[in-house]
């Protein structure tokens, strides 16, 4: 062996680091892949693909479901008097402007969470703790209490939503209800899935 | 010990030379899988004329879409005559037993027949079917004879007969081997645009075995730039260290 | 000093608590290994990465991959098409399967040359060939799962050869198969064994063939024992630390290894048919049986001893034998080689003719047993498999016929 002094010492240290930096961006080159496989299939996402809803037969206080990528989708035809009632309410909500972007998309950010006045799409499931709330349009019944104006009830926790889907303050469900993107295709076709391609 | 590795390369070579040429007899199919326009004319063919009884049963129409150069809404206006959507998988619309029972045997599905048989066999299928009245279509086959599938793109090829050449072996026995053919009723095509068609088709359904495969090799081309670079430092750093032993 | 081996901190916490630094020390920093190996050492690293390299993507795969009949082959396709990045992972597993027999054979080979079953490794040897045997066993259930033609027919004719043990037999072959062929069944125990029991066991086999080594150290292309001659301070004069000096070195064959891997994968992940082969792109059928059955490269050489024996006295057991035979006889290396010498380097003429030999039989076995039979074929296969036998039957007697080169004291620089 060679005595010490001839050593490079800087030389070394540099190989070594520009090597560790060389074999560091390898194992984070090999672990991409392994990390993207674990997206959704194209399986998934052909599955999980926009669906289209038809409410033309939909009567004004109706409410009907289509599945969405596994999960319930509503689609509600409020009358006037729900419409409303709505703006009545927002002493007792705790999000009542939909200030929680993450809980509706820009278009629906308004005081109907909807893009027609009328027709509400709301994704079914509590914010609570993935529930499905029941659908009590009628106005103060005896187990909801005088002031109930009609909206959605989870049986799990009691929690308590409007008929935007905007949630009582004082329940256990901590935000409003989802609204997923959705364009219409006309006056009575709505798909569901997709932003509107004017947003 | 150098000696006795060259030694053993040079026993291995034989081996890889005689393994690769086995199959001579077909046709080299001219594919091309950079070629959008045949691909799409091969998606084309493809639908028309065998998905009636044959599948993609793992071909998603969408991914050929995008692959081939589509956009989702002509795939769906052009190439989609089952109802399905454009995300499903190319199934055709003949139930299996129906098939059974109308061919005697459920026509194979095709999304890996690119991968299992070869481009050249199936180039070399498609181009040497001909007329043979003892058969239950009419139909023969040079490379697969026998065929149970009827020539299904006879009125675009026409109809063709072989030409035999007749030897003699040993004991005097003759043997017919197919020559060539000669067209003896005109298609709608000229026999070098059927064999375009063929190509578009055949190279349709290498694309199908393996959609990945171009975007694969691109990415190896990066791989190993990547890996040759990792070479000289990786050489360096043990260069560096060994001055310590030598 | 916080502790014996004078570390502080974190480390020191640990030490004091787990034998870490100890463990360092004694695998890597002052693991003394001979200064002279050579090309032919760099494939027990390798096959420590291609081992890696199957449990990771296997484990992967795993994620996507469904162990039944009706869904497996698509299953497959599904992870080649619709899984992102799903054909990369299955193109790893299936070229490392391949990978990793390249890298045992040559490894061995290395052993073979250079007399590492030898006084006082016959341990590792012996856990060597555990290994390979599991790894045999590991590739071949794990080539059932991709449920093609080659996958169901290749397992029908290989646990088929257990219906040829007399009496047992036929039982023997339903009850590995659960079922009188090849069939649902057989394809999820084999997953079951392919993905957590035979890994399991090789993972244990591959620490105790380390283990063995670090105990004894390692051989040389001299067949030197470097703990002969130690300098002053204790160490072997002929040895250097593993870290940094092998790493630094093995890095290298790594990255030479992983460019021969990837051109593989994404240029020619069938190798031309022989790492996928053609007719496994079809899907199983019970009723079909492709026009020849090959199995996969590394298992035709002995495919090729198994068919090169005659069945006689009314059974086709004896072919069964010899398959299992020239297997088993690698256990019983370290006691048929009698020669004072370990490696090839001080061997004589005869040694060394006959390692030519077998090698070039082991090779033309192996291309042999992936044609189709005829007379010729296997009449060369015959000849063949008894060169394989006659190499090993020679070996107790060659000390008597020729005399073996003076080794030197120290290990010679190249």
């Amino acid at each position: 062996m060679s005595t010490v002094d001839a050593v490079d010492l800087g030389r070394r240290r540099f190989l070594t680091a520009t090597a560790t930096v060389v074999g560091g961006v390898g194992v984070a080159f090999v672990a991409v892949p392994f990390l993207k496989s674990w997206s959704p299939s194209e399986r998934a996402q052909a599955a999980g693909a926009p669906v289209e809803a038809d409410i033309s037969k939909l009567e004004e206080g109706a409410m009907m479901t289509v599945e969405w990528r596994g999960k319930p989708v509503w689609l509600l035809k409020r009358t006037k008097k729900m419409l409303e009632d709505l703006s009545t309410l927002n002493g007792e909500l705790s999000d009542p402007n939909s200030e929680v972007a993450s809980q509706q998309p820009s278009y629906a950010q308004n005081a109907y969470r909807s893009i027609n006045r009328e027709t509400l799409v709301l994704v079914g499931i509590c914010t609570h703790l993935g529930c499905a709330p029941t659908f009590r349009p009628d106005v103060a019944p005896a187990d909801l209490g005088p002031q109930w104006k009609g909206g959605f009830f989870c049986p799990c926790h009691g929690s308590r939503f409007d008929l935007a889907g905007r949630v009582y303050k004082n329940v256990p469900a901590p935000t409003n209800m989802v609204v997923p993107s959705y364009r219409y295709l006309s006056e009575s076709r709505v798909l569901i899935g997709v932003d509107p391609e004017t947003a | 010990m150098k000696k006795m590795l060259i030694a053993l390369a040079l026993l291995a070579l034989p081996g890889l030379t005689m393994a690769s040429s086995g199959g001579s007899h077909l046709m080299t199919a001219p594919i091309d899988l950079h070629n959008k326009a045949s691909l799409q004319k091969g998606a084309q063919l493809f639908v028309n004329y065998c998905m009636g009884c044959h599948s993609l049963e793992h071909q998603r129409y969408n991914r050929m879409a995008r692959d081939i150069g589509l956009t989702d809404e002509q795939v769906k206006d052009n190439l989609i005559f089952t109802g399905a959507k454009v995300g499903d998988t190319m199934q055709n619309a003949m139930p299996k037993a129906d098939a059974k029972k109308w061919f005697g045997v459920t026509p194979p599905d095709l999304t890996l027949i690119a991968r299992s048989r070869g481009v050249n066999y199936l180039y070399t299928y498609l181009l040497t079917y001909y007329e043979d009245p003892s058969r239950p279509y009419g139909v023969n086959n040079a490379v697969f004879p026998n065929t149970g599938m009827p020539h299904v793109l006879w009125q675009l090829q026409g109809m063709q007969k072989p030409v035999y050449t007749v030897h003699k072996d040993a004991e005097g026995h003759e043997n017919k081997t197919i020559e060539g053919f000669e067209l003896v009723q005109p298609g709608s095509m000229s026999p070098p645009e059927y064999k375009e068609a063929i190509t578009d088709l055949v190279n349709f359904l290498a694309y199908v075995g393996e959609p990945i495969q171009l975007e694969r090799q691109q990415i190896g081309i990066w791989v190993v730039l990547f890996l040759v670079l990792a070479f000289v430092v990786f050489y360096l750093l043990k260069k560096e260290y060994w001055k310590d032993v030598h | 000093m916080a502790n014996t081996q004078g570390t502080t901190g974190l480390l020191g916490w640990i030490d004091e608590r787990f034998p870490l630094t100890k463990m360092m020390r004694e695998h890597l920093t002052e693991y003394y290994a001979p200064k002279n190996f050579n090309f032919w050492y760099f494939f027990g690293s390798l096959a420590l990465l291609v081992l890696v390299n199957q449990i990771l993507t296997g484990i992967w795969l795993t994620m996507s991959y469904k162990p039944s009949a009706a869904d497996a082959f698509g299953s497959v396709e599904y992870i080649m098409r619709d899984v992102d990045w799903g054909w990369l992972i299955r193109y790893m597993h299936s070229t490392g399967a391949s990978a990793f027999f390249i890298v045992v054979y040559l490894h061995m080979f290395r052993a073979l040359i250079y007399g590492s079953y030898k006084k006082p490794r016959e341990l590792i040897w012996i856990f060597g060939v555990v290994i390979f045997l599991c790894l045999m066993a590991e590739a071949f259930m794990g080539y059932l799962l991709p449920w093609g033609q080659m996958s169901y027919w290749g397992a029908q004719v290989i646990i088929n050869l257990f219906s040829a043990i007399p009496g047992i037999g036929p039982d023997l072959s339903v009850w590995i198969r659960g079922d009188y062929v090849v069939s649902d069944a057989t394809l999820n125990r084999f997953f079951s064994l392919h993905v957590i029991a035979v890994p399991l066991v090789l993972v244990g086999l591959v620490v105790a063939h380390i283990i063995a080594l670090h105990e004894v150290g390692s051989n040389n292309p001299d067949g030197v024992e470097i703990k002969k001659v130690k300098g002053p301070d204790g160490k072997p004069l002929d040895g250097i630390p593993f870290h940094p000096y092998y790493t630094v070195k093995d890095l290298v064959g790594v990255v030479v290894f992983l460019i021969f891997f990837s051109v593989v994968i994404f240029f020619m992940p069938e190798m031309g048919g022989y790492f996928l082969e053609h007719p496994n792109f079809d899907p199983a059928d019970s009723m079909k049986t492709p026009a020849h059955i090959a199995p996969v490269w590394y298992f035709t050489p002995f495919y090729a001893m198994l068919r090169a024996v005659p069945s006689f006295a009314g059974t086709q057991i004896w072919g069964v034998i010899v398959m299992f035979a020239a297997i088993l006889v690698l256990f019983f290396l370290p006691w048929l080689d009698r020669s004072p010498v370990k490696s090839i380097r001080y061997r004589g003429f005869l040694f060394k003719a006959g390692m030519v030999l077998f090698v070039v039989s082991f090779l033309i076995l192996g291309y042999l047993g992936a044609l189709p039979p005829d007379p010729l074929r296997t009449a060369l296969a015959q000849t063949c498999t008894f060169i394989y036998f006659a190499f090993f039957a020679a070996l107790p007697f060659l000390p008597m016929i020729e005399k073996t080169k003076p080794v030197p004291e120290r290990v010679t620089e190249q």
